[in-house]
């Protein structure tokens, strides 16, 4: 399937739940609501022609100070998916507020999410509900706040022993 | 010597020349630079013809702290850790730019020289060091043995 197919096919089975699509650069990337995120997930690992049963990646990004996003959601979490039998790709998205970062889950589905997650999570402070093990897991317990955001201060420094500097 | 001539010497440099021979080094590689310390460590440098052929896998048993790569603050504990663990008389020799001054990292992660955390003997710089200038610093390591000199 090419990349114009597989939106296509998501836009016909999730209807109002992709918030839009785009192919820059050739990377195929629908924008899905949170509500819909784990049918869209689902659908994407379950559906025959669609078939993605490798999660690559998932990561986020955080658009604080982004310009033309200063004041839209703050967060996108991303999925890298992969289809071995039928060797296509799409990106997911879904956008989250700051003071509601919350992403469900997609453990259930692809086992390699547990770590994604929890680096997610300890990078960006983006929750993901339903995790079962919902650790750090760069950093270590003792650190406070998430130092992939923007808003980290920059040269702030949490050492467990020795001179803070 | 002949017969009949006599040899007289201080115990110390005696002590020290054998211990600048007998370096058994603990091996900390955390990064990059452990390419470097295993070419060093081969036999086209060989650093065994320094008497620092035999890296011993606990602290325990071991002389030279060779602290090879960027110890972040997560790992920060474990070193000082291995450091108390080493038995006296003890070295450290911080390899490499991540280890002397915490190198191109300026991070939220990364310890900015190890010297912050443990007391350092021979610095190694460059990011990985040539295995020429790791022979450079384990040569000096030796000099500073040979007389006894540390830092507690």
């Amino acid at each position: 399937m090419d990349g114009g197919a597989i939106l296509e096919r998501l836009r016909a089975r999730l209807g109002s739940a992709i918030v839009e699509t785009h192919d820059r650069h050739g990377d195929h990337t629908a924008v899905v609501a949170r509500e819909a995120l784990p049918a869209a997930l689902s659908l994407c690992r379950d559906d025959a022609e669609l078939g993605f049963d490798v999660l690559m990646d998932l990561t986020a990004v955080d658009y604080q100070k982004y310009p033309g996003r200063e004041d839209g959601p703050r967060f996108e979490v991303v999925y890298h998916l992969y289809s071995i039998a039928h060797n296509h790709r799409v990106r997911i998205k879904v956008r989250v507020d700051e003071d509601d970062a919350v992403v469900p889950t997609a453990v259930p589905l692809w086992p390699i999410a547990n770590w994604f997650e929890r680096e997610v999570w300890d990078m960006f402070g983006v929750r993901f509900e339903g995790h079962p093990d919902p650790r750090r897991l760069l950093m270590y317990e003792e650190f406070v706040g998430h130092p992939l955001r923007k808003d980290y201060p920059i040269n702030r420094r949490q050492p467990l022993i020795g001179p803070r500097i | 010597m002949g017969v009949g001539s006599f040899f007289t010497s201080r115990l110390d440099e005696a002590i020290g020349w054998a211990r600048k021979y007998s370096i058994f080094q603990y091996p900390f590689v955390t990064a990059c630079c452990g390419m470097e310390y295993m070419a060093t460590a081969c036999s086209h440098y060989d650093v065994d013809r320094f008497g620092a052929g035999l890296p011993r896998f606990s602290p325990r048993q071991a002389d030279v702290l060779f602290v090879v790569g960027t110890i972040s603050h997560k790992m920060a504990p474990v070193l000082k850790r291995i450091y108390d663990q080493m038995t006296e008389p003890k070295w450290v020799v911080a390899f490499g730019v991540c280890t002397c001054t915490g190198g191109f990292y300026d991070n939220y992660a990364t310890v900015m020289g190890i010297d912050t955390i443990i007391p350092v003997d021979v610095y190694i710089p460059g990011c990985p060091p040539r295995p020429e200038s790791v022979l450079d610093g384990l040569m000096k390591l030796q000099d500073k043995i040979a007389v006894g000199a540390q830092r507690y």
